[in-house]
């Protein structure tokens, strides 16, 4: 069946989870005409933040194939990093940890010819420490009512 | 002279002059971007520049995405060729780092999937995406306990109030996702959840809590932004952030599995 509008799912999400949602109750969805270049003037180009920037072009856009192309796995776990060098690089930094520079489960010429999944987990391994250790929240952090409610039960 | 490669930045709905300004865009590595229009259906083009294929070839791309520096450039230049285009046309943002041997390898991609990128743009015709981050302040101080106490008595007081603090700024914050959600509901088309950014890229001292990008008619964009900015009014120690108008970058791809028919978990 064909999706309608508000959903997408990029090739990447199976790691990072991501929730998209669809709001059907939405009163504007499918109007017949719009106006075009109605809206107000782009003004993003320079001087948007460079992690508004990145979750959009790593996580978000239209995945096709190319002739030259990264394997996915490969941007899954990039994105992965990203998150974790977004989250706290001082604090990464502090504890000593510096993966992302020479990190050889991504690096290509100290990857040898270990398995995919042998790097894949000993990179899991790493952002658990990581995530342990700097206090990340487990995955996706949730709408804040949670922490309110585990409060107001203590 | 090193060998160039394509790398592709957009499908674009071809317009009136869009090869001519699409010209004047600095993209990758300061390269113009140019048209690649489809051999099939003549409203459809790629937008691509040529870069060093040294650059971009398996190995060497691996290596370089790792390279913060390299990246931001990359990411930025590919982020403002968008921004620049869909200031002119409907855009289907393709990920980052799409690459093809040279243009015709592009077209004929282009052309494959020709029918799909067609549907897809015409969805997203006269959209436009806001980013809304909402962000509390959970250390906002707590009032001091009286002097007389003893100092664990005093220390428990004061962990208590600081608790009822921050209950009360997360509640705040989640009153503030509910009047974003409102706008939404009134004005927007779609949602799409992003992760929450929290700390040295993000750059703030709060925590972010809500980090959605919502799809908006351009003609209902500017009262989405005011309405969705004022989330916050008369709420302590919670501020909403609003990024864009962005090319519908969270919205582009449109095969999902099964849709929810709302976000919000049940209250």
């Amino acid at each position: 069946m064909k999706s309608e509008i508000a959903e997408t799912e990029a090739l990447s999400s199976r790691a990072t989870e991501r929730e998209v949602t669809a709001v059907t109750d939405f009163p504007a969805n499918r109007l017949g005409s719009y106006p075009t270049r109605a809206g107000p003037p782009y003004a993003q180009g320079s001087s948007a933040n460079l992690a508004d920037i990145l979750e959009r072009v790593l996580d978000k856009g239209i995945v096709i194939a190319g002739d030259i192309q990264i394997n996915l796995l490969d941007i899954e776990l990039l994105t992965i990093k990203l998150r974790l060098l977004v989250a706290s690089v001082d604090k990464a930094k502090e504890m000593g940890i510096d993966w992302w520079e020479h990190d050889p489960s991504l690096s290509s010429r100290a990857r040898g010819e270990r398995s995919l999944s042998e790097e894949n987990r000993r990179l899991r391994a790493e952002i658990d420490a990581l995530r342990r250790d700097s206090e990340l929240p487990e995955g996706e952090r949730e709408q804040p009512r949670r922490d309110t409610r585990s409060r107001t039960d203590e | 002279m090193s060998e160039l490669v394509t790398y592709a930045y957009a499908v674009a709905r071809d317009a009136d002059g869009l090869a001519e300004y699409a010209a004047t865009l600095s993209g990758v590595a300061g390269e113009s971007a140019a048209l690649v229009p489809s051999g099939g259906d003549p409203s459809l083009v790629l937008v691509v520049s040529r870069v060093a294929a040294s650059d971009f070839q398996e190995d060497a791309l691996k290596a370089r995405l790792e390279d913060m520096e390299w990246l931001e450039a990359v990411a930025r230049a590919h982020h403002s060729v968008i921004d620049a285009l869909s200031a002119r046309t409907d855009v289907l943002p393709l990920r980052l780092a799409t690459v093809y041997l040279d243009n015709t390898r592009a077209r004929e991609v282009l052309d494959e999937q020709a029918a799909v990128f067609d549907e897809q743009l015409t969805r997203l015709a006269g959209h436009v995406e806001w980013g809304v981050k909402i962000y509390a302040d959970p250390a906002a101080p707590a009032p001091a306990p009286a002097g007389d106490l003893s100092p664990g008595r005093a220390y428990l007081r004061q962990r208590r109030a600081q608790q009822s603090v921050r209950d009360q700024v997360y509640r705040a914050a989640q009153q503030a996702a509910e009047r974003v959600e409102a706008a939404g509901r009134q004005y927007a088309v779609g949602r799409a959840r992003h992760r929450v950014q929290t700390g040295d890229l993000a750059a703030t001292a709060d925590e972010n809590v809500v980090n959605d990008a919502y799809l908006v008619p351009a003609d209902r964009a500017e009262i989405f932004r005011s309405e969705a900015a004022l989330a916050a009014e008369g709420l302590q120690g919670v501020r909403v952030e609003i990024t864009g108008p962005w090319a519908p970058y969270s919205f582009a791809a449109a095969t999902g599995p099964g849709r929810l028919a709302d976000g919000r978990a049940p209250s």
